[in-house]
């Protein structure tokens, strides 16, 4: 199969984001335990708290503001955290969609990134990418592999900060990657046959591309692919006129290429083309152009930043997030599956923080409540979504007889901006950043696990932002 | 908040009480049968069989009266069982007394049962209905939501970090020095101050010390009209006054509130103050038995009991105020701490302390000459919590 076109929806990038978990794994604290060479740098860590859902609300959550809400959602993983159940009608609970908007997975292979991607531009819809990757202890999964997600929101070309130019494709069947259901880890073959059967693929497809928006060469070439031998010669197959690279953080499953995308928008200027190459059981390369809008309108934090922050892991901490390390739990009963009907009356609250405010007294209930604690008015509340509110830690404690999937569990008391209180556990283990006083945000994870239903709902991470005009870096001087 | 109150209108002429701790051969029907058994041994005066009705509390160690009526094999007896929480000990006792005083009943038995330790789990077990997983207190226990107190406390009121853990310190030091006096705690051992500070954490700043027992028993009491107390006793105990308030849970929701202080507990000291005619709580009580669940819970209850002007009680702590021989002794019996925490128990325990002390029968850690006396028995936690408080004497009037 062998496919060739322009693109011609109408359609462009309007806003993009990526999402790197904070959490890092030292590869020499990997090779040290495990006796063997791990190389040098740290992977992304996914927290035990985060799955491919979580992370792609928290990349979904930065494009949305302020543009109009999509009409249709894609959500690609190679990592679902159900089956038979969509798991995106979790991300358009989170993100608040409109009710009448499509949301559907894409899962399966890293190839769904790229489907994603092109179903959203075609509809003018909102591609969703994320993934956990992990592999067995001292597999090169587990060492090269990157955990994280990344979002873009599709519109009016007229508005968009990257247009499609053109896109090739093509499919070829062949043993390469694969992992058949229910196993934890994925195999491969020996790399260096997938890398003879990639490298006429890539060649072809970018040249298409190419050519069918007369572009001769491209400003940046990015290639990204399951295959570790192709990653290794990623920027060898085209020539580039500022940059050639491949994934800018480790393989990471289907949102290899919104990852390397989105790294590519960060570093480009304006009026400069991208080549993307996704190498996964055949090759798509997809032509873009970027806009003047896109200075203007780049992702908050850009991919290189979130990078090089984080706070490492440890190694026996990580491999018991994912399971290797079977660690005695607290004397404690395993907590209760979340009920199917109370979560449904609930999915404002649990899905999108969403409370209420009196409409007498402005009096802000968490969760919402029919009667006013204030001053007792009933049914006269209108909803107050506060997952993009910022909030105060008020006191806090560190519970170490709780069950947790990551003892001890933090919980702080939080005071929303504008009004409202509740408490909520922390996020990525920072105890130790805690005073009264900290600023926070909410952040969506998954507590807890039980009887096969993932409790997802919202926890607070500390964050640098002061909401009084003070910067992180302000403060670190003083 | 109007309450008419039943002073002087009801009497207990009959206690029992279990000691408590790990009874790992007592079943919660043994330690039932235990408790009433004692009771009706030490009251012969009053019959089994001459019992109208019957109040049990229990939080999860059975349901319905018959927890009650099948191991006592009651004859068609009625039973009301009841649940509040930690507090569900003491809310038997209340509705007991009602039941008399209502004219309904001339003689009723309050029973209060908890088996905690047939779990194999640490702490206290919740039984919530099926829910869709947000609430907190699904996952942070008790001593982390009670452990709040600590910080916010220091904050409000500038209280050095050292000073607040020398007061909690001091709290398990004398509940523990207390517990040592009486045959029927569970932990009957003085504990050193550096042994209290040095235990492994539980929440935050708390250390084991710093939290209740967890253990089984069983507490009962026999209420009658106050006028024919002196049919079955020569020593009754005279109810002055009894209050139960369950909050609207507002202050988890409300930025307003500082986690130094329990609304509940206010209002509900201050209502039964009023029945019991307290105008002075400082010096008109000579006795308090308080629900010590963790050490900062009883050091905020003496500020919201009056017992202490807001942000001294750590000062008042250190200076011995609460200690057997202060000038308000706190849980002379142990309390919460050392005596143990069997919770549909706990409220009749502490009312058993009182029995004890009018009756001159506590021991070594016999007050000389109590009057009025006070019991306050808490469920649920900083935020949101049900409170009860009773007034209770050794004379009419």
């Amino acid at each position: 199969m062998n496919t060739m076109r322009p693109n011609m929806s109408g359609y462009g990038i309007i806003s993009y984001a990526a999402y790197l978990p904070r959490h890092r794994l030292q590869r020499a604290e990997l090779g040290a335990t495990l006796g063997i060479s791990a190389g040098r740098g740290a992977r992304v860590a996914a927290s035990f708290d985060e799955d491919s859902t979580t992370m792609g609300v928290e990349a979904a959550r930065s494009v949305l503001p302020g543009r109009p809400a999509p009409q249709s959602l894609y959500f690609a993983t190679t990592s679902p955290a159900y089956l038979d159940k969509t798991n995106a009608s979790a991300l358009h609970a989170a993100l608040r969609l409109p009710r009448d908007a499509f949301a559907a997975d894409v899962a399966g292979s890293a190839r769904s990134g790229i489907a994603a991607l092109r179903a959203a531009s075609l509809a003018g819809g909102l591609a969703v990418l994320s993934d956990v990757r992990t592999g067995r202890p001292g597999s090169g999964d587990e060492r090269d592999g990157t955990d994280g997600a990344a979002a873009f929101l599709f519109g009016d070309a007229g508005a968009s900060v990257a247009e499609v130019l053109a896109e090739a494709s093509v499919t070829s069947e062949f043993l390469d990657r694969w992992r058949a259901p229910g196993n934890p880890v994925g195999e491969q073959w020996e790399e260096r046959f997938g890398l003879e059967r990639y490298v006429p693929l890539i060649k072809d497809t970018g040249r298409r591309a190419l050519k069918a928006a007369d572009a001769g060469q491209a400003d940046h070439v990015v290639l990204v692919s399951p295959n570790s031998a192709v990653r290794k010669r990623a920027t060898t197959f085209f020539p580039a006129r500022l940059s050639a690279s491949g994934s800018p953080v480790g393989h990471a499953g289907a949102a290899d290429a919104g990852l390397a995308l989105a790294d590519a928008l960060d570093r480009a200027g304006p009026g400069e083309t991208i080549l993307l190459l996704s190498a996964v059981d055949g090759c798509d390369a997809v032509l873009l152009r970027t806009t003047e809008r896109l200075a203007g309108a780049r992702q908050p934090e850009p991919v290189a930043r979130q990078l090089a922050g984080g706070r490492d892991v440890p190694y026996a901490t990580y491999l018991t997030w994912r399971g290797w390390l079977d660690r005695e739990p607290p004397r404690r009963p395993e907590p209760e599956r979340p009920a199917g009907p109370p979560s449904a009356r609930g999915e404002g609250w649990k899905f999108s923080l969403t409370g209420s405010r009196c409409d007498r007294c402005a009096f802000v209930h968490l969760p919402p409540s029919r009667v006013c604690k204030e001053c007792g008015a009933v049914d006269a509340m209108t909803a107050v979504p506060l997952a993009g509110a910022r909030g105060t830690v008020a006191t806090f404690t560190v519970d170490r007889l709780a069950h947790s999937p990551s003892p001890p569990l933090v919980d702080a008391v939080v005071d929303f901006d504008g009004g409202g209180r509740c408490t909520l556990e922390i996020a990525d283990g920072a105890s130790d950043e805690l005073v009264v006083g900290t600023r926070v945000e909410p952040v969506f994870r998954r507590l807890y696990t039980a009887g096969g239903v993932h409790n997802y709902f919202w926890k607070a991470r500390t964050t640098a932002e002061t909401g009084t005009g003070e910067t992180g870096a302000d403060r670190s001087q003083t | 908040m109007s309450s008419n109150g039943i002073r002087d209108r009801v009497a207990v002429v009959g206690m029992g009480c279990t000691r408590f701790g790990e009874h790992w051969d007592r079943s919660a029907d043994d330690l039932l049968l235990d408790a009433t058994q004692e009771c009706f041994a030490a009251t012969p005066a009053l019959l089994a069989e001459e019992v109208d009705a019957y109040w049990l509390g229990t939080l999860g160690s059975g349901q319905s009266g018959m927890t009650l009526s099948r191991p006592l094999s009651l004859d068609y007896k009625p039973v009301t069982r009841v649940e509040n929480y930690c507090a569900t000990g003491s809310e038997a006792f209340r509705n007991a007394c009602y039941a008399v005083a209502s004219g309904a009943y001339d003689r009723v038995m309050a029973v209060g049962v908890e088996k905690l330790k047939d779990s194999g789990f640490s702490g206290l077990l919740r039984g919530d209905p099926p829910g869709d997983g947000t609430a907190p207190e699904l996952s942070l226990t008790a001593p982390a939501a009670f452990s709040l107190l600590d910080p916010a406390y220091c904050t409000r009121y500038g209280v050095d970090p050292a000073a607040m853990r020398e007061a909690m310190t001091h709290i398990a030091w004398k509940n523990h020095a207390n517990g040592a006096r009486n045959p029927k705690a569970q932990f009957r051992s003085a504990v050193s101050k550096e042994k209290i500070e040095r235990a492994p954490l539980v929440a935050g700043r708390l250390g084991i010390f710093d939290c209740s027992g967890v253990s089984d028993g069983a507490a009962c009491a026999l209420i009658v009209r106050a006028e024919d107390a002196h049919r079955y006793t020569d020593r009754p105990m005279y109810v002055k006054g009894l209050s139960l308030v369950a909050g609207p849970a507002r202050g988890a929701m409300d930025p307003g509130y500082d986690y130094t202080t329990f609304p509940e507990v206010v209002r509900s000291a201050a209502d039964a103050y009023r029945q019991a005619g307290v105008t002075d709580p400082r010096t008109q009580i000579s006795l308090a038995e308080v629900h010590d669940c963790f050490t900062p819970t009883e050091l905020v209850l003496m500020e919201d009991l009056g017992f202490a002007d807001r942000g001294q009680a750590w000062k008042d702590v250190l200076d011995g105020a609460f200690e057997l021989g202060g000038r308000l002794p706190v849980n002379p019996d142990g309390g919460l701490k050392s005596f143990g925490h069997p919770v549909g128990a706990s409220g009749l325990r502490m009312l058993y302390e009182c029995w004890l002390q009018f009756r001159a029968e506590a021991g070594e850690r016999q007050l000389a000459g109590p009057g009025l006396s006070l019991t306050h028995n808490l469920g649920g936690r900083p935020g949101g919590c049900v409170s009860f408080v009773s007034v209770v004497g050794p004379e009419l009037g």
